[in-house]
């Protein structure tokens, strides 16, 4: 069988043996359903601890559906089959409790989307709301949080100000710096950067690397660029199959499957 | 006859058309403050009700309506906000939502004289409250229900989806997002719907008939223990609202100035309702101002 | 050692206990309404049809009999129980007043989406939303002291009755006829007009065979809406009709609807009498009507989604 004008069975997937690798977090045989539309195919990735991990692929291939289900977004909007394995627990199943598995798996969306509220308030918000209380100890977060997101310069004398007031790159800075004032252990986003200009791009690259010493990073981009600049593993996504998986200098020197090789090259179609 | 011809004679029909409507609104206004504008004085607004004499004004009238209103809204707005919430946020695709939608729709079309009817059916004849404020603020939530929970429904949804995931992702309960996120954020549309909604619940008369009931009883404004019956807050009280009085003084009104007290009364109702309509929107887009300011 | 992340993700936390209330309370607040729509229904149902099952009236008789008088007893001994007077004044001062109003919603509407600038627009919207705002008394009074003389001097009569009804009922649901055909010719997509303009068709030639002709079922929603609003109107209407229980003889002469005589009559019988219930048997007439406006609204959108 062929999807486009590729051979799906055409893969190639990197597994990592558990003894030698620390794994965050890994999705086995995951399939996406909105309605009849079946949206992902066999999902079977391993992302290690403390590396950044790119998706990339045409718009449309499932590259967001894949990551919104590893924190469980898509309950109520889709189906989603197969084990996602998180600390040794399959956290796919109902048994789970999503609120406290999506303060330990973050996400950061493609289009800034801060509460309107003030800056600080939009990092203290959900600290608060888990009984953190300790005015100093907030503070400090907020300070810690937007130093980590590069935002602190730039706001530190206007903390009250209401965040709808900060331009697109510094609302998703900001947006990084609430969901990393959580101390989450992977930090998933998507296409963090497609909306914003060059200058406020390079500065979430340089928070990212900067972060990955201390978060797993799983990040969607449609700019090969940035994955090649900035993460560590690569995963090619075309029409809802993942068809290649590898180490990002593998995957943009030497792509195994025919349809990476075209994508990254610019011959894709 | 041309085209050319027959478009220019139809497009003017259309703006006469327009510009005799302005003018209804205009004469109706007019008509409304100029008759009643004269009466309306300090002693007109304060003093109580005469049956039989002339010189009556409207104090009882205005605070029965303003106390009204009052207890409407706080008997109505959890009630919609609730149900709005559930409408924008839970319901499923299901057979109940439909009901639920249905009623609500069925609701918002009652005639609201069958609306007080009922009112009068369950609290006065049925719990033999008599006529009473409380009835009567009971009928205006029914009657104020439907579209103070269509207009949550409408303004939570008006909100982006992006501003649901961002607390979803944050780990934050679903119930919290949306009362501690969606809800400030769709706060302005919610106030206007709900000052717009306060200007119809002022004017309505059909509904508190046989609810509030007909009579201005001497209320006493020193003494406010809402359980004695003289008190203004009293609310097992009858108490007979602005509307009611015009309706009242038109239909079989004997003291010799009724023209004129209904003038004035319905020239202070025209003017809280344009109050109101002021107000909606102002505050509507003060507190949009506020939400994206830079404080 | 048991890693703390892997426990908490596995037990419930405040959030769980906050999403049960929240999910709780709305649905207490939702099932409220319900309860409410369905005893409004099942009161007034059970009250309505007590002159039927209780006092034993034709329900044939109540529909088409022309005389109305609870209080007497007739030859047979039964009272006089015939609605058709006030079902015709209904009627009458509903259909009057749509067929008014239709021009004139049709015209303002079609002068906000299609002629007028964006200025001229905001001020009929402000006209049309003060339109809404004014109670319904006022409406009546103004009724009273100005549309009720104007009859007199110009149509005849004593000024109460029928058309002046009409007249009054004609701008209360002037707005609502207005805003929602309003909506319903901006829901028609942009290019079924630019196509017909780049065809060389006039401005009225488009409105004409394109505008109107794709709005109709939203336009005649909004008729229905009209209608429901002007059926259900009471006090407006009671202070301007003469309020005669009598088959109207034409269009000046005093009049009821279902409305006036039951805010009359309702404080005037004792509960529980054969007058009292004839009454309830009216208001249940008025339910059933509001139901059946929206199972008209319903079958119109259903049949303008498949057209
Ligand atoms: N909320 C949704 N409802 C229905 N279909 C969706 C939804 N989101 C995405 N899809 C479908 O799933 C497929 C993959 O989309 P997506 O994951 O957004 O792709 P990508 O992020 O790679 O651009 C597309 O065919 C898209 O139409
Ligand atoms: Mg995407």
């Amino acid at each position: 069988m062929s999807i486009g004008k590729y051979d799906f069975n055409e893969k190639s997937i990197l597994k990592f043996e558990p003894q030698e690798h620390e794994i965050a977090i890994e999705t086995k045989n995951l399939q996406v359903y909105y309605g009849n539309n079946h949206a992902l195919f066999d999902g079977n990735l391993q992302f290690e601890r403390y590396k950044i991990t790119s998706l990339i692929g045409a718009s449309g291939s499932g590259k967001s559906t894949y990551l919104r289900s590893l924190n469980r977004m898509n309950d109520n909007v889709a189906r989603v089959d197969g084990q996602i394995m998180y600390r040794g627990l399959d956290v796919n199943t109902s048994k789970i409790n999503v609120y406290e598995m999506r303060k330990h798996i973050g996400m950061v969306f493609q289009r800034p989307n801060p509460f309107s509220k003030s800056i600080r308030e939009n990092i203290t918000f959900a600290l608060k709301e888990q009984g953190l209380k300790n005015k100093n100890k907030l503070n400090q977060i907020v300070e810690q949080s937007l130093r980590d997101a590069a935002l602190w310069d730039e706001v530190k004398d206007d903390l009250d100000k209401s965040a709808w007031s900060l331009s697109g790159g510094q609302q998703q800075r900001l947006c990084i710096a609430r969901t990393i004032a959580m101390k989450p252990d992977i930090l998933l986003l998507d296409e963090p950067a497609s909306a914003l200009d060059p200058i406020s791009t390079s500065k979430i690259e340089e928070t990212l690397v900067e972060l990955k010493k201390r978060y797993t990073i799983i990040i969607v981009t449609h700019n090969m660029q940035q994955a090649s600049r900035i993460s560590d593993f690569t995963a090619f996504f075309h029409l809802g199959h993942i068809l290649e998986y590898d180490k990002t200098k593998h995957i943009f020197t030497m792509p195994k499957v025919t349809a990476t090789n075209d994508y990254i090259s610019g011959n894709f179609g | 006859m041309g085209t050319k011809l027959q478009n220019n004679i139809a497009i003017t029909i259309i703006r006469v058309i327009a510009a005799l409507v302005v003018l209804i609104l205009v004469l109706l206004l007019g008509k409304i403050l100029i008759a009643g504008v004269p009466h309306i004085s300090w002693h007109f607004l304060t003093a109580p009700s005469q049956s039989f004499e002339s010189g009556g004004g409207i104090g009882v009238q205005l605070f029965n309506s303003i106390y009204l209103l009052v207890l409407t809204l706080i008997i109505s707005f959890p009630i919609s906000l609730g149900a709005g919430i559930f409408l924008s946020e839970y319901a499923p695709k299901n057979f109940f939502t439909a009901v639920v939608r249905m009623s609500i729709e069925v609701l918002s079309s009652l005639p609201s004289v069958v609306v007080g009817l009922f009112g009068f059916l369950l609290f006065v004849v049925q719990f033999q409250m008599g006529f009473s404020i409380l009835s009567g603020a009971v009928a205006l939530t029914f009657f104020n229900l439907p579209l103070l929970t269509r207009n949550i429904e409408e303004s939570l949804r008006a909100v982006p989806n992006l501003q649901r995931e961002a607390g979803m992702a944050l780990g934050l309960s679903k119930w919290r997002t949306v009362t501690k996120i969606i809800l400030p954020e769709a706060l302005p549309g919610i106030i206007t719907g709900v000052v717009l909604g306060a200007g119809r619940v002022f004017g309505e008369a059909a509904a508190l008939i046989y609810t509030a009931g007909q009579s201005a009883t001497n209320i006493d404004f020193g003494n406010w223990n809402p359980f004695n019956s003289a008190s203004p807050l009293n609310l097992l009280r009858p108490a007979e609202t602005l509307a009611v009085h015009i309706w009242k003084i038109n239909s079989e009104g004997v003291m010799p100035d009724a023209a004129a007290v209904s003038a004035g009364s319905s020239a202070v109702l025209i003017i809280a309702v344009l109050i109101f309509n002021l107000l909606a929107r102002v505050l509507g887009n003060s507190l949009y101002r506020k939400l994206t300011a830079t404080k | 050692m048991e890693d703390p992340i892997k426990s908490k993700i596995q037990s419930t936390s405040k959030e769980t206990r906050q999403d049960i209330l929240g999910r709780c309370l709305t649905y207490l607040c939702i099932g409220l309404i319900v309860a409410i729509v369905l005893s409004i229904f099942i009161f007034v149902a059970s009250k309505g049809i007590a002159t039927f099952t209780v006092n034993k009236a034709s329900l044939w008789e109540f529909l088409t009999g022309k005389n109305w008088n609870p209080t007497v007893t007739d030859a047979s001994g039964k009272p006089q129980l015939g609605a058709l007077p006030m079902i015709t004044g209904s009627f009458g001062v509903t259909i009057l007043a749509v067929i008014f109003a239709t021009p004139f919603a049709i015209g303002t509407a079609l002068y906000m989406t299609e002629v007028s600038s964006k200025k001229g627009e905001k001020i009929l919207q402000s006209v049309i939303e003060l339109l809404v705002g004014i109670p319904s008394v006022v409406y009546g009074f103004i009724g009273l002291s100005v549309i009720v003389p104007f009859v007199r001097t110009h149509f005849g009569g004593s000024g109460y009755g029928i058309l002046s009804g009409s007249f009054v009922l004609f701008v209360m649901v002037l707005p609502t006829v207005t805003s929602m055909t309003v909506d319903s010719l901006r829901a028609v997509p942009r290019y079924y007009k630019e196509a017909s303009l780049a065809l060389g068709a006039t401005r009225w030639q488009t409105i004409y065979k394109v505008l109107l002709r794709s709005a109709t079922s939203g336009i005649l929603t909004a008729i229905i809406f009209g209608m429901a609003r002007a059926f259900g109107e009471a006090l407006a209407v009671q202070m301007v009709i003469g309020n005669a229980a009598i088959m109207p003889k034409g269009l000046l002469s005093s009049a009821s609807t279902l409305t006036s005589v039951l805010t009359m009559g309702i404080g005037n019988t004792v509960m529980g009498t054969v007058g009292n219930n004839a009454l309830w048997s009216l208001a249940l007439i008025l339910l059933l009507m509001s139901l059946i406006f929206n199972i008209v609204v319903r079958l119109i959108g259903r049949k303008g989604r498949m057209d």
